[in-house]
């Protein structure tokens, strides 16, 4: 995961070697991140917010201030810091059981304050940090360590589809879907961290990037068959793209 | 601290607590409704629009004190308010406050539990605020006014031991209080604060380091070092900032021990009694936590019995039998579920307790 020349290239990201299994998403998107809030050239005003989840020492490795919140309240810690705060540029980073299921209500009523502040929702189909059990966006028949058999939708219920469901709120004004499955992809992801990142220095309001994130150590596979299944599986239930751009 | 400037107006216990909320510099509020304390929020309402500070009414009381712990993360002076059940709620965030050493003042007006219980005034969250009431291995300073006056004075206090120690304080009143009206003297100097610095705050880290909160220590020994300081802060909490109010203990052969609202029944009780010639006293502990221990344990070397009223089932009596360690006699009377000790149950516990 440690890139030797990080030092120079992204000064958001600690030169420091991250805990992330090989081929995590997560190690990725922070990447991404740092390298965003470089361009801007906002790091000064960055207050980010960890999860609680495989993220959840994301303060190691980002280079500029952040605060820790429970298990699903980013969106309330991140509404406390921006009301308080309305200049500096603010974010939270959260996984599919943080934002999707313990913290459903937080992020519904966060968008639909229309919060200025960005989300970056790592959807990684399951819940990585307590060891592979279903997440709300796990998909219907994937064998997870509490869907043995694979997600069944009359005991389970269906994948939640985040984007689309906030994307009804009026207060969200820039939601977008991506991948980290390959290079095009994530080339595309960072822009969509740019958007959401200026939607907010623009003060438009709340916006959210989801983030299809490999897991490979839980689902199994090897990292490169982990990128794979993302365009297999994943994104025809969570189609890539724009959603809402107001 | 009557002066000429002086003002005075008539006001509930629970405006009085938001206006001097006001009155310390809050500029933050996040609450979630629930009687008997609507009056509050309702007043924080207006009050932050007219100071240009923030009001949200939340999704609930979980959001509340997680938008109050954002706001305190960045440094504001930030509140939120609640009753019994809401309180429950706001646990967990509590405990992160505590764990992340951030300042935040946290009201509840008790009402009459368990469960959805009803609206009516009780003591029955006496051990959920005094023992920390979430996971982990924390207290929080608890003040207990038992008037309006109080009320206001304690808020402003609340405000400053918070910053002082980086500690969440809960103001512990009831519903009696939260909704009564009486006279509130209001002082024409705004009441210097501890303008406390807080350079942990994160605002954005230009000219600085990255400032980082966190409740979070993996590596082995460092979450136990956390604790440590942490119970040494409590430790010095203990030292310093317990209050009570004392009256007619140096005679007394009885003295009442109640706090909060059902403190003035006692003390009509004591007067009662004393004008019949009995030997009574009073103590009425103000900081629930740290808990006057000491004082009560001198008093229990005298012998003096101890009579403990409390519109509960015997919560506040725990500490009192730990004050007293066996030396003195300890007895309680108290109501539950919206009951409250009227002066005449109080007195016939008084007499017979005096007999035995
Ligand atoms: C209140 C509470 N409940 C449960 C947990 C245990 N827990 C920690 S992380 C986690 C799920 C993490 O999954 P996700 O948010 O998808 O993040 P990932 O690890 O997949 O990135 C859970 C349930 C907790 N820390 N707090
Ligand atoms: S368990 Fe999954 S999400 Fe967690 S670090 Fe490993 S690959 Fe990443
Ligand atoms: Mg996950």
């Amino acid at each position: 995961m440690k890139d030797e020349n990080n030092k120079e290239k992204i000064k958001s990201l600690r030169n420091v070697p991250m805990h992330y299994c090989p081929g995590c998403g997560h190690t990725i998107a922070h990447r991404l991140i740092c390298e965003v809030i470089d361009e801007l050239d906002i790091r000064e005003k960055m207050i980010g917010i960890a999860p609680v989840g495989c993220a959840v020492i994301a303060y190691d490795y980002w280079n500029f201030d952040v605060t820790e919140a429970a298990h699903g309240r980013p969106p309330a810690v991140a509404t406390g810091i921006k009301r308080v705060e309305p200049d500096k540029i603010v974010f939270t980073y959260q996984g599919d059981g943080d934002l999707a299921s313990i913290g459903t209500a937080e992020i519904i009523h966060c968008a639909n304050r229309g919060e200025n502040i960005s989300v970056f929702f790592i959807n990684n189909a399951i819940y990585g940090m307590t060891g592979g059990q279903m997440a709300p966006t796990t998909l219907i028949g994937q064998k997870t360590a509490t869907t043995l058999t694979g997600r069944d939708i009359k005991r389970d219920g269906y994948p939640l589809k985040i984007c689309e469901l906030l994307a009804l709120l009026p207060g969200a004004k820039y939601i977008e879907r991506v991948a980290l499955s390959s290079a095009e992809n994530i080339r595309q992801a960072k822009r969509a961290m740019k958007k959401a990142f200026q939607t907010q220095i623009e003060n438009k309001g709340f916006s959210l990037v989801e983030i299809l994130s490999p897991c490979p150590t839980n689902w199994r596979l090897s990292p490169a068959e982990a990128m794979k299944w993302i365009d297999k599986k994943m994104t025809s239930y969570f189609p890539l793209g724009v959603v809402k751009d107001d | 601290m009557n002066n000429k400037n002086s003002r005075r107006i008539l006001v509930s216990g629970n405006e009085a607590v938001g206006e001097a909320a006001i009155q310390a510099g809050c500029t933050f509020y996040a609450g979630y409704p629930i009687t008997p304390q609507n009056e509050l929020t309702a007043y924080m309402s207006r009050r932050m629009s007219e100071t240009g500070g923030t009001f949200i009414q939340a999704e609930s009381e979980l959001a509340a004190i997680n938008m109050v712990f954002g706001a305190s993360a960045a440094g504001a002076r930030a509140m939120t308010s609640s009753s019994s059940p809401g309180i429950s709620l706001k646990q967990e965030g509590i405990s992160y406050l505590v764990g992340c050493k951030l300042p935040a003042v946290i009201v509840n007006m008790m009402r009459a539990g368990p469960g959805l219980g009803n609206i009516t005034p009780a003591q029955g969250d006496y051990f959920q605020a005094t023992r920390g009431g979430g996971h982990g291995d924390y207290r929080t300073i608890v003040l207990a006014p038992s008037s309006v006056q109080e009320a206001f004075e304690l808020q402003i206090l609340a405000f400053d031991l918070a910053d002082k120690y980086r500690n969440p304080v809960i103001l512990l009143g009831d519903g009696t209080l939260g909704q009564m009206m009486e006279p509130l003297t209001l002082h024409p100097t705004p009441y210097t604060l501890h303008a406390t610095q807080k350079p942990w705050a994160v605002t954005g880290c230009k000219e600085r380091e990255p400032n980082v909160i966190r409740s979070l220590f993996l590596k082995e020994g460092v979450l136990e070092e956390h604790n440590k300081k942490l119970q040494k802060k409590f430790a010095e909490i203990e030292k310093k900032e317990i209050r009570y109010e004392e009256k007619n203990t140096e005679d007394a052969e009885v003295i009442l021990v109640a706090y909060g609202t059902v403190s003035r029944i006692c003390q009509a009780v004591m007067e009662k009694a004393r004008r019949k010639g009995a030997k009574v006293g009073l103590i009425r502990p103000i900081t629930l936590w740290p808990f006057p221990y000491g004082m009560i344990n001198k008093l229990a070397d005298l012998k003096k019995k101890f009579l403990v009223i409390e519109m509960n089932y015997g919560q506040m009596l725990e500490d009192v039998k730990l004050a007293a360690e066996g030396k003195s006699k300890v007895k309680f009377y108290g109501r539950g579920g919206g009951g409250i000790p009227q002066e005449e149950e109080i007195m016939t516990e008084l007499l017979h307790f005096s007999l035995s």
